[in-house]
């Protein structure tokens, strides 16, 4: 579970995400859109402890990421945006590293190494360097490392970026496979992707959130791709529409 | 304490990842040989001129520490100014700029840990590094009698020295995700230690005592000679422990409001 709370993040003049609150239920996976510079991957830092918000705050499982920092964090899988790999190290080496980093008890080590290279088809590469792996592998790499605690949260930003259709086809299996009784936020602007996976999308556009709803209480026979783009330009036009009237209106349009 | 060692365990292979820490230990183990030589044949060529003197006095006084030990362990601190900056330069910066600085601290594990960590990896590399250079001593153990004592003091000296310059050396890296700003602004800091009380030189009161007391080589030259003094280990000791700790804060600076 988790819940974001009034989220504001300005840097200097600049506020990149403004009183932002949106709620991921146990076992479900969250789609979290938006146009470039939206406030996407600021957000996803901010849950995962990386940076701090201006205002409000985030609860992991009920733990509060700032003041419980260590607590929550221990909860979180994370794959930043660009994977986190030390381009020298072998893929198990790189692993093991992080396992040991999230506390995963000594003796679990093999087992989680073994089922992560497993699951997210590395078997046949744990010998190979981090920096000579295709971009695809890397992000292999990137989410066997948020995956290898076993967490109960997990926060991909934009885990199908760089991938070819194959690879991202199996990527999208692989987080639908996961999810189970995890909480799963991704961030993409892929929007298939978000009704192919997703429960609940949460749409965001220059900061705030014009968008909270689950899919299948989304209007019938719009598209996706409609209501996103509504929401965004709905937002350009008027700052203060709210994520009700955004959806009102695209279903009104359409029925 | 454990994340620490973890964080310590890779920091310290990631040396050998890269062909940096060969090249350092190189450059520092070839310099010292050519000082230890250069110096060794130096004392030789003295020693036969006063030989033919006939002066047992003047023979008396030569002696093999301060004539060549002393000497190579100054100009090896010389030489550590430079390596030490080459080696810490990519402690934090490197991390910042490829991501993996994402990894670290959204790990369950406080910042003081992964300062500590890397520090642990950065002073064990330098220890082993002049534990290898203590092949020179051990060569004239082997064919001479000199002062055992004397000279575990001086590499105890550069020791410390160098444990010093690593903490400044994380310090500056933690500043910025530019390595080569981090080794230059280090670079800076550790010559300042070493000239800092120039202008104190000639005057007196409490400003010049305090510059002399901040100056590094007047520290270090007291153990080369022999002495070790709990004021200059003190020394060292404060120098480690504020380097790290702003090197904590700045790494949890990126955590404040």
């Amino acid at each position: 579970m988790i819940e974001v709370k009034n989220l504001t993040k300005a840097y200097g003049n600049f506020v990149a995400v403004k009183d932002v609150s949106f709620k991921a239920e146990n076992g479900s996976i969250l789609g979290f859109l938006g146009p470039n510079g939206a406030g996407k991957t600021t957000t996803m830092r901010i849950i995962t402890g990386y940076m701090p918000a201006t205002a409000g705050t985030v609860l992991i499982d009920g733990l509060d990421i700032f003041s419980q920092s260590l607590e929550a964090r221990r909860k979180i899988g994370y794959l930043p945006e660009s994977p986190p790999l030390y381009p020298d190290m072998r893929v198990e080496a790189y692993l093991r590293f992080v396992a040991k980093l999230r506390g995963v008890p000594r003796a679990k080590i093999e087992s989680a190494l073994e089922h992560v290279l497993e699951v997210c088809g590395l078997a046949d590469m744990p010998h190979r360097i981090c920096g000579q792996l295709s971009k695809g592998y890397r992000q292999r790499v990137g989410l066997a490392q948020a995956l290898i605690h076993d967490p109960p949260v997990l926060v991909l930003d934009e885990p199908t970026i760089g991938l070819d259709p194959r690879q991202i086809h199996e990527i999208r299996g692989l987080i639908h496979h996961l999810a189970g009784n995890r909480t799963v936020v991704l961030s993409t602007h892929i929007l298939p992707e978000v009704s192919q996976i997703c429960d609940k999308v949460v749409i965001i556009a220059d900061g705030q959130v014009v968008l909270e709803e689950y899919l299948k209480k989304l209007p019938a026979g719009t598209s996706l791709e409609d209501i996103f783009l509504n929401a965004i330009t709905k937002e350009r036009h008027d700052d203060a529409a709210s994520a009700e009237e955004t959806l009102e209106e695209v279903g009104a349009g359409h029925t | 304490m454990k994340n620490s060692l973890t964080i310590a365990g890779k920091e310290l292979a990631g040396y050998f990842l890269q062909p940096v820490a060969y090249v350092v230990m190189t450059v520092f183990l070839l310099l010292g040989g050519f000082f230890f030589f250069a110096l060794l044949r130096y004392f030789e060529v003295t020693l036969t001129a006063y030989s033919a003197m006939q002066n047992p006095e003047v023979l008396q006084r030569l002696n093999l520490n301060e004539r060549v030990i002393e000497p190579m362990l100054h100009n090896l601190a010389i030489v550590l100014v430079i390596l030490v900056p080459a080696i810490t330069m990519r402690s934090f910066a490197e991390e910042k700029r490829t991501g993996t600085y994402e990894l670290l601290l959204t790990a369950p594990i406080r910042t003081g840990e992964i300062v500590a960590g890397k520090f642990i990896a950065a002073a064990a590399f330098m220890l082993i590094m002049i534990g290898l250079a203590g092949m020179f001593p051990l060569i004239l153990v082997a064919f001479g009698n000199p002062e055992v004592g004397v000279m575990f003091s001086g590499y105890l000296g550069l020791a410390f020295l160098a444990v010093s310059f690593v903490a400044i050396g994380l310090f500056t890296s933690s500043l910025t995700q530019n390595q080569i700003i981090a080794a230059i602004s280090c670079f800076g800091l550790l010559l300042l230690l070493f000239v800092i009380s120039w202008p104190a030189q000639a005057g007196g009161g409490s400003l010049a005592d305090l510059v002399r007391y901040l100056s590094l080589p007047e520290h270090f030259a007291q153990m080369v000679t022999g002495i070790i003094d709990t004021r200059d280990i003190v020394y060292f000791l404060s120098l480690i422990f504020v380097a790290l700790f702003l090197t904590q804060r700045s790494v949890e600076s990126a955590r404040w409001r």
